[in-house]
C-alpha cells in the first residue's frame, strides 16, 4: 500500500489546475470534498479522473466515478484499482 | 443518423440556430457549415457603421457544430435516448485569427479528444472560404439526460 501522505501530495499536484478555492486547496486533506472545500465543477472533475488514470494507469467505471466525491474515497479508488491491477 | 436528422435534432431554431449543413460526421470527428445572414440583428451593433460577426457567435457556431451535433450523434449511437438529453457548455478556450463579415460562409471540423462520463471535449478550427484559419480551440459540455 503507498503511503497516504505520498498519495494526497500526488492528488495535490493534479487536482491544482482545476481548483477554485485557494485555501481550501492550501488545507486539503483526507476529508476534503472535490466540489464543495475545492469549488472544483463536475464537468472538471471529469478531468480530474482522467488525470488519474493517465497518472496511475488505471480506469474508472461508473461506479467509481459516483463515489468520487472526496480525497478520502479517491484514494481508495485508486488503491483498489491499483491492486487490482496486480 | 444522417446530417438532416442531427440537425432536426438540434435545440435550437433562428435567429440562434448557427448550423447549415453537416458535410462528414463519424465516431471520431464531424464537419459542417454556416453562412451568416447578413441581415442578422447583431451586426447592427458589432460594430457601429462596421458589421463584423463577434467572437462569441463565432464560437457558438463551433460549439454548435462541434459539439452539440457531433454529440447528438455520439449519444444516438450508444443507444440513449435523445428527447432526454441536456446539454450543457462547460469550458471553451478559443484563438481567433481571421474576421468574419456578414454573409460569409465558414466551415467547421471538430476533433474528439474525448467523450467519457458524459463530457464531450473536442478540438474544433473554423475555416473561411478561401480555406484560411478563422478561428481554434477546445470546447467541452456536458450531455447528461434529464433528471426531472
Amino acid at each position: 500500500m503507498p503511503d497516504k501522505d505520498n498519495m494526497i501530495a500526488e492528488l495535490k499536484l493534479i487536482v491544482k489546475p482545476y481548483i477554485q478555492d485557494e485555501e481550501g486547496f492550501e488545507n486539503m486533506h483526507e476529508g476534503s470534498d472535490f466540489i464543495n472545500d475545492l469549488k472544483i465543477n463536475s464537468a472538471n472533475l471529469i478531468d480530474v479522473i482522467l488525470d488519474i488514470e493517465d497518472k496511475y494507469d488505471i480506469v474508472f467505471d461508473n461506479e467509481s466515478m459516483d463515489k468520487m466525491l472526496n480525497v478520502r474515497a479517491a484514494l481508495e479508488i485508486i488503491n483498489q484499482k491499483i491492486s487490482e491491477k496486480q | 443518423m444522417t446530417g438532416a436528422d442531427i440537425i432536426a435534432k438540434l435545440p435550437y431554431q433562428k435567429p440562434f440556430l448557427f448550423v447549415d449543413e453537416l458535410l462528414e460526421v463519424h465516431e471520431n470527428g464531424i464537419r459542417g457549415t454556416y453562412t451568416f445572414d447578413a441581415s442578422s440583428d447583431f451586426y447592427r451593433g458589432h460594430f457601429k457603421d462596421n458589421p463584423v460577426t463577434p467572437g462569441v457567435i463565432l464560437t457558438e457556431t463551433m460549439a454548435q457544430i462541434g459539439l452539440v451535433c457531433f454529440g447528438i450523434y455520439l449519444i444516438n449511437k450508444l443507444g440513449d435516448n435523445l428527447d432526454g438529453v441536456e446539454i450543457a457548455l462547460t469550458s471553451s478556450e478559443m484563438d481567433f485569427f481571421k474576421p468574419v463579415f456578414p454573409g460569409e460562409k465558414v466551415f467547421v471540423k471538430s476533433k474528439k479528444k474525448y467523450f467519457r462520463f458524459h463530457k464531450l471535449k473536442c478540438q474544433v478550427d473554423m475555416y473561411n472560404e478561401k480555406n484560411e484559419l478563422v478561428c481554434r480551440g477546445e470546447i467541452a459540455g456536458m450531455l447528461a439526460e434529464k433528471t426531472d
